[in-house]
């Protein structure tokens, strides 16, 4: 640590006071009840932050726990736990300020110890978090060496200089580091707790939070819901006197049980939108994704199919392949032609102009073919392909429509169905062919796509290499701006076409027309209940 | 009769056993695995996941160590995916709750089911019987998954009468569509298994007896048609309520109930080992009792049957 850079915190605890609770319109008139019921797809797996994999677990941990920061509609970050930060010269050294009027849900005070202890517990073997990987990823000193065992947790680099002063230590100058903070992996928690319940802390009524919200009910399954903490630090400005978290299986039902007034927001279910769009403008609405659809064209060296090593071919796969049916046709919810990976809507992330996008798909399938032809595949000596992809309708219905686009261009395409776990396997294990997939993003930054297709990367399941493409991202994480590297990165991809994007979510939803203050733009679908409220109509 | 009760519960225990070791060995034979995710998890972080729930042990270790648990403790494991529960919390939670509609379910069923069966038999090839019978075809072909959403669309969204899901520890309204929509395939069923077996019974001899010594139609129904009828259906009975206690998936998955038939069948997506093989002793151990059950009450019933 040297010089600080003062004007950071300055600059921080200026943004500080506007953007944290419910900002009421002064010309709105609030409603006389203020209850808000969300909708989970999927039972609540855990509420454990540091175990947390699913979006349903974070979509309530969110409300129970404060992390330094929260983001805004626009996935800007506001202050939270944080009130201000420095960073040294290197850029490996973030020293955050703590917010000394935060206390949990018991009284206590929140200190610097308890977001150490959290993160400390994230890369412990003893609690053997799937998520562990993403200390690695914030690039904090000793993290995987935490996780593989050859260090004591308490090695992280991560340390309380005093109650109200949090020091962390990276091992490169990632520029993009505070963004990945408002990620429920390194929310705190209240260790006293956590050892004196064991796994049952996180039960209604045991769980202790430092967020807008205490946990008062959780029946898995069926709901959870969570009720205004009096403790929390800006609990004047907080609105919403409790939320509800209803647990349906089913789009289709949760949409109906919206229609009954049970649910306040829905997803919209496939193919209903353009509908509703229409017949219900102040309700339905449709806002990109942080995530992309692809396909996976097996290259490895190895165990890959000969013809996928081939250049053209999977180009010509690529070109074959006709998104705006897809889209407009079979998936019919206001989704996002993809061409490239990392979708438009990730910050300060420009899509380059890839030449396949820009022509017409008569163009394009005239491409494939001569392409195929140029690999030796022709009428008499087709190329024959198996698409793998997991149990849903989805994956079926674009299955299938792929197939026909194939026909078109002379390929045979056998479809090839297998439950969740069988597929990853296969993926993982890189003995298919083509295999569908798709990612989301963890932070609102272009590497948290581009990064997947590194060689040395956990998620490269095509076998892709390319050392230009890793020096380009491994410059990234040093570089001030790494923007430029990012739009180079997928021109990259594009010429070599290891995947064939397909599209990019949206998330198209139905809210209804008195609640305000939910962020639909939000690209990771983050919202706090605490900024909401409900106007009288 | 108490020492048949004591033989066949003496059975149940390397029954139950097997079933262990069976389910244990399919599970692990099944490819994938409970931490499978979209990213492939770095070796280090999977080591200490197996680790942390035993998984790095050979498989006979650790079906021992599961039945040690179960005997000793009572304890079925942790759940893999459910991190903050046991298999005994998710048990705990989930099965009064499927108790609970399932039986109501049955009862409604069994009611209906032979009510509706004993009446087409009566009125064989009059309209009342075709009538019965077709209702009886259609309710049986009807999947739940096509009764539950056409139920909520009616009575949640068109009428406003009922909620469209939840369970709010089992209050009426939120039980009733439940019940309707798992009881109304098994009330077709019954009533043609019931239909079948009272034509059968209705033209056999002792019947033809009790009509020559001029009893009147109904105590001939009552007195001697009713019981033997009763039989077949008492055997189907004893599985279908076991099967109706343990829950069904499309019921939980379309009312958000919580209940157990859900977790069945994720924990076998999920391959969340432990959950699976607690619900499948449950569902075992469950199975063995009514079996046993009801082979009693054929004691009762058939004066042929003595143990």
């Amino acid at each position: 640590m040297t010089k600080y850079l003062l004007l950071s915190t300055i600059l921080s605890l200026s943004l500080a006071e506007s953007a944290f609770a419910a900002t009421v319109d002064p010309a709105d008139k609030l409603a006389g009840t203020q209850t808000f019921s969300f909708w989970l797809l999927d039972s609540i797996t855990t509420l454990d932050p540091q175990l947390i994999e699913a979006v349903e677990d974070s979509d309530v941990a969110r409300q129970l726990f404060e992390g330094l920061y929260t983001e805004d509609g626009t996935g800007e970050l506001v202050d939270a736990g944080a009130i201000g930060y420095t960073v040294s010269d290197d850029k490996m050294t973030y020293t955050f300020q703590l917010r000394p009027e935060a206390k949990w849900s018991n009284g206590d005070p929140v200190k610097a110890s308890d977001y150490v202890y959290a993160w400390q517990r994230l890369v412990d073997p003893a609690t053997a978090s799937a998520y562990a990987w993403y200390m690695e990823l914030m690039q904090v000193e000793n993290a995987t060496a935490v996780i593989a065992g050859e260090k004591l947790q308490t090695e992280l680099g991560v340390k309380a200089l005093d109650d109200l002063t949090l020091e962390v230590k990276l091992i490169t100058p990632l520029p993009y580091f505070r963004k990945m903070l408002a990620h429920s992996s390194v929310l705190p928690v209240h260790k006293a707790n956590i050892e004196a319940h064991g796994q049952k802390w996180t039960e209604p009524g045991v769980l202790v939070g430092n967020g807008a919200y205490t946990l008062t009910e959780h029946k898995p399954g069926e709901k959870a819901v969570v009720t205004r903490n009096p403790l929390y630090w800006n609990n004047a400005a907080t609105v919403i006197e409790s939320g509800s978290f209803l647990t349906v299986n089913d789009e289709n039902i949760a949409f109906t049980r919206y229609e009954a007034g049970e649910l306040d927001t829905v997803g919209i279910p496939t193919g209903m939108y353009p509908q509703l769009s229409k017949d219900r403008p102040a309700e339905a609405s449709s806002a990109p994704r942080a995530c992309t659809y692809y396909y996976l064209l097996n290259m490895d060296p190895e165990k890959g199919l000969e013809a996928l090593k081939n250049i053209s071919v999977r180009k010509a796969l690529s070109y074959a392949v006709d998104r705006d049916i897809l889209v407009d046709k079979v998936l019919q919810s206001g989704q996002i032609p993809a061409y490239t990976l990392a979708p438009a809507a990730m910050a300060g992330f420009t899509v380059p102009s890839v030449d396949y996008a820009t022509m017409t798909q008569e163009a394009r399938s005239e491409e494939a073919k001569r392409l195929l032809t140029e690999a030796g595949f022709t009428a008499e000596n087709p190329l024959k392909l198996t698409l793998n992809y997991n149990t849903s309708e989805g994956h079926k219905s674009i299955a299938v429509a792929v197939q026909q686009f194939y026909k078109a261009v002379g390929v045979e395409l056998t479809l090839n169905n297998m439950e969740w776990q069988v597929h990853s396997d296969i993926m993982h294990e890189r003995t298919y062919e083509l295999a569908r997939s798709a990612w989301c993003g963890d932070y609102n930054e272009a590497s948290t796509f581009l990064d997947l297709f590194t060689s040395s990367s956990g998620f490269n399941d095509v076998g892709y290499l390319n050392a230009d493409y890793d020096t380009l991202m491994a410059d990234s994480k040093t570089m001030d701006d790494p923007q430029p590297n990012y739009t180079k990165a997928e021109e990259i991809l594009a010429a070599d076409m290891p995947i064939i994007p397909i599209y990019h979510y949206t998330s198209s939803r139905m809210l209804k027309t008195d609640v305000r203050g939910y962020p639909k733009m939000n690209v990771f679908g983050t919202w706090y209940l605490k900024e909401l409220y409900r106007v009288a109509e | 009769m108490f020492s048949f009760i004591a033989r066949r519960l003496l059975v149940a225990v390397p029954t139950l056993l097997f079933l262990i070791v069976i389910s244990a060995v399919l599970m692990h034979a099944a490819p994938g695995g409970p931490f499978n995710s979209e990213r492939k998890l770095s070796a280090e972080v999977v080591a200490n996941l197996q680790a942390k729930y035993g998984l790095d042990q050979p498989l006979y270790l650790q079906i021992w160590t599961y039945i040690r648990d179960l005997v000793l403790h009572f304890d079925f494991g942790p759940s893999f995916k459910y991190k903050d529960r046991t298999v005994n919390d998710i048990i705990a939670q989930g099965f009064p709750v499927t108790l609970v509609y399932g039986f109501w379910s049955f009862v409604i069923a069994t009611i209906l089911g032979i009510g509706a069966g004993v009446i087409a038999a009566i009125r064989q090839n009059t309209p009342t019987d075709y009538l019965v019978l077709s209702v009886a075809i259609i309710g049986a072909v009807l999947p739940g998954y096509v009764i539950a959403p056409i139920l909520v669309l009616v009575f949640t969204l068109k009428l406003g009468w009922l909620p469209g899901g939840g369970w709010e520890d089992g209050e009426w309204r939120y039980l009733v569509l439940p019940v309707i929509a798992l009881s109304t395939g098994y009330i077709a069923s019954i009533a043609r298994l019931m239909r079948s077996s009272m034509l059968e019974t209705l033209n056999s001899n002792f019947v033809r007896t009790a009509r020559a010594k001029g009893l009147p139609e109904w105590k001939v129904i009552t007195r001697h048609v009713m019981k033997p009828a009763l039989l077949p259906i008492l055997s189907y009975l004893g599985p279908v309520f076991v099967g109706m206690i343990t829950g069904s998936v499309v019921i939980d998955m379309y009312f958000s109930t919580g209940g157990i038939g859900k977790s069945f069948v994720d924990s076998a997506l999920n391959r969340d080992y432990s959950v699976m093989l607690g619900v499948t002793l449950l569902v075992g151990a469950l199975t063995i009792v009514f079996n046993l059950i009801v082979d009693v009450l054929y004691a009762f019933i058939d004066p042929k049957i003595r143990y």
